[in-house]
């Protein structure tokens, strides 16, 4: 009997338990998938909470419901990996051997990686959302705002879900319109990329919908500390901005137990094949979804799509035989926009989000990169289709690898072959 | 890919003017790259250029400020003394690396 040991039952390792159950011969492959608790939430969720629109009980369900007979679910915390040896160790003493190992362990936010964050002022002025703990909290602070700076900040990327902040500040901007205090709050963004976002066609159209909802934007700000006294963000090039209140979203890292395994970069994260999520190091060693260095978007879609791909390269892999798919970083996420609209976007490794239709072609019925009632309620409707469709492995009637067809080019820009030399000095 | 000439040396860029070729650096070219954005080169910082290089090397991507500071050990807060504004862009523009990905 061989052993397949899956770390952590979150987006991916939940997919990856339910589809490989199906395609393993149960007499020759046990699986079992290890996670500290036995709560699964919804992440994309947490969005919703500060707002009071999503309740506790609406993001949070049993993990062991949703994986299948014959998966065996451990709650435990690990303590290392000894990948030589092809072991788990768990903090109880307990040893899980294993022929293949999945790392799913994803991604968590550390306020403590900040100075100051965590000094006085944590959930009193400070709050971060991508907890469901940091989401309820700050539900009752909104309740209490009724002027001032409110500061949405990004402490550095990657993040998971890089457009939750711009989603948040949208639906802050809304909120705030609709209580009849928008003109009473200063609403800040402030973000380390040059832009509203990472890849220029919709940078350019995301950071025109701040403009539009007259949010203040502060690019290239690296935050070296905050200032809990004087209420105030600084960067390492001591540039300071003050907030009334603070939304941050904390640096993101990879398990500890990574690190504690020598598995993983200088932020825990699993370096991997970005085409096959096979370990650089080990031949038997998987990392899926948030937990792996690809450079994709830490995000559910992506986990999901990767999974696709995985489960068949997978079983190759084990049959010996080389591993004929390849992963090409898809993610697909809605951008809640307030006003009950909501955009879409659709990207990977190698093409930036752009203008268009989806799934299908000048069909839709989604809309990408533009504002539509439709793309709000496919939002809504995503978290029915992630509990009984999504994390059951059922077949999810989108394609894996994204698809060119039914978006619209950028115009190219024409480059020149040769320059001329260069002496001026360069902007930059 | 288009291609450029700086300090009597033709070099392959991208379109933001990031070298595409890594054997195509040398000292002389990065000095004159630094000259491009208002950097004087001093053996501080060298070491940062030299760091990057070799990182490059190893891992075949850009390292990050955080990767800068963590596993080679020169402090972010220095960083920004030695490259203003934009340390991560313009330590890659004079080391003849690509841009840092780290934005996803």
């Amino acid at each position: 009997m061989k052993n397949l040991v899956i770390l952590g039952a979150g987006t991916a390792g939940t997919m990856i338990a339910n589809k490989l159950r199906h395609r393993l011969d149960r007499g020759g492959w046990s699986i079992t998938i290890v996670d500290r608790d036995d709560e699964h939430h919804y992440q994309p969720g947490y969005l919703f909470v500060p707002f009071g629109r999503y309740s506790h009980e609406q993001v949070v369900r049993s993990r062991h419901t949703f994986l299948p007979d014959g998966v065996d679910f451990m709650t435990a915390t690990v303590d290392r990996v000894d990948a030589e040896a092809n072991v788990v160790l768990l903090e109880d003493g307990r040893r899980l051997g294993y022929d293949q190992l999945v790392i799913a362990t994803g991604t968590t936010p550390r306020p403590g990686q900040t100075p100051g964050v965590l000094d006085g002022e944590w959930r009193r002025s400070i709050f971060d959302f991508y907890t469901l703990e940091g989401a309820e909290a700050l539900a009752r602070a909104l309740q209490e705002l009724d002027s001032g700076r409110l500061v949405v900040h990004i402490t550095e990327m990657p993040i998971k879900c890089p457009v939750a902040p711009l989603e948040f500040t949208f639906l802050a901007d809304d909120w705030l319109r609709k209580r009849g205090i928008r003109d009473r709050v200063e609403l800040v963004y402030v973000t380390p990329l040059d832009g509203a976002f990472t890849k220029p066609v919709a940078s350019a159209r995301l950071g025109g919908m701040l403009d539009e909802r007259k949010v203040l934007v502060e690019t290239d700000f690296m935050i070296e500390r905050v200032d809990p006294e004087r209420k105030m963000l600084v960067s390492y090039d001591e540039r300071e901005i003050p907030f009334d209140l603070l939304v941050t979203i904390p640096l993101n890292m990879g398990a500890d137990f990574v690190a504690r395994s020598g598995l993983g970069d200088e932020l825990n994260y699993v370096p991997v094949d970005q085409r096959t999520l096979l370990s650089k190091k080990y031949d038997n060693v998987f990392a899926v979804g948030d937990a792996s260095d690809i450079p994709a978007s830490k995000a559910g879609s992506v986990a999901h799509f990767s999974v696709e791909i995985f489960v068949d390269n997978f079983l190759e892999h084990i049959a010996g035989l080389p591993m004929s798919g390849a992963f090409d970083g898809h993610a697909n996420c809605f951008v809640e926009s307030g006003d009950g609209k909501a955009l879409l976007i659709d990207f990977n490794y190698d093409t930036e989000p752009l203008p268009g239709k989806y799934p299908l072609p000048l069909v839709g019925p989604m809309d990408l990169l533009r504002e539509t009632r439709t793309n709000h309620l496919g939002k809504l409707a995503f978290r029915w289709i992630y509990w009984n469709v999504l994390l059951p492995g059922r077949p999810v009637p989108l394609p894996a690898l994204m698809s060119m067809t039914g978006k619209q080019m950028p115009p190219t820009e024409i480059t020149h072959t040769h320059q001329t030399t260069r002496t001026d000095q360069r902007e930059m | 890919m288009p291609v450029t000439t700086i300090a009597d040396h033709d070099i392959h860029v991208d379109a933001e003017g990031f070298m595409t070729e890594y054997d195509e650096w040398n000292q002389q070219l990065g000095a004159a790259l630094a000259a491009q954005i208002g950097i004087e080169m001093t053996p501080e910082h060298w070491k940062v250029v030299d760091f990057l290089r070799t990182d490059y090397k190893d891992q075949g991507e850009t390292a990050t400020l955080r990767r800068v500071s963590t596993v080679g050990g020169l402090p972010t807060k220095q960083l920004f003394v030695l490259f203003p504004k934009k340390p991560a862009k313009k330590m890659a523009y004079v080391a003849g690396l690509p841009k840092p990905r780290g934005c996803v």
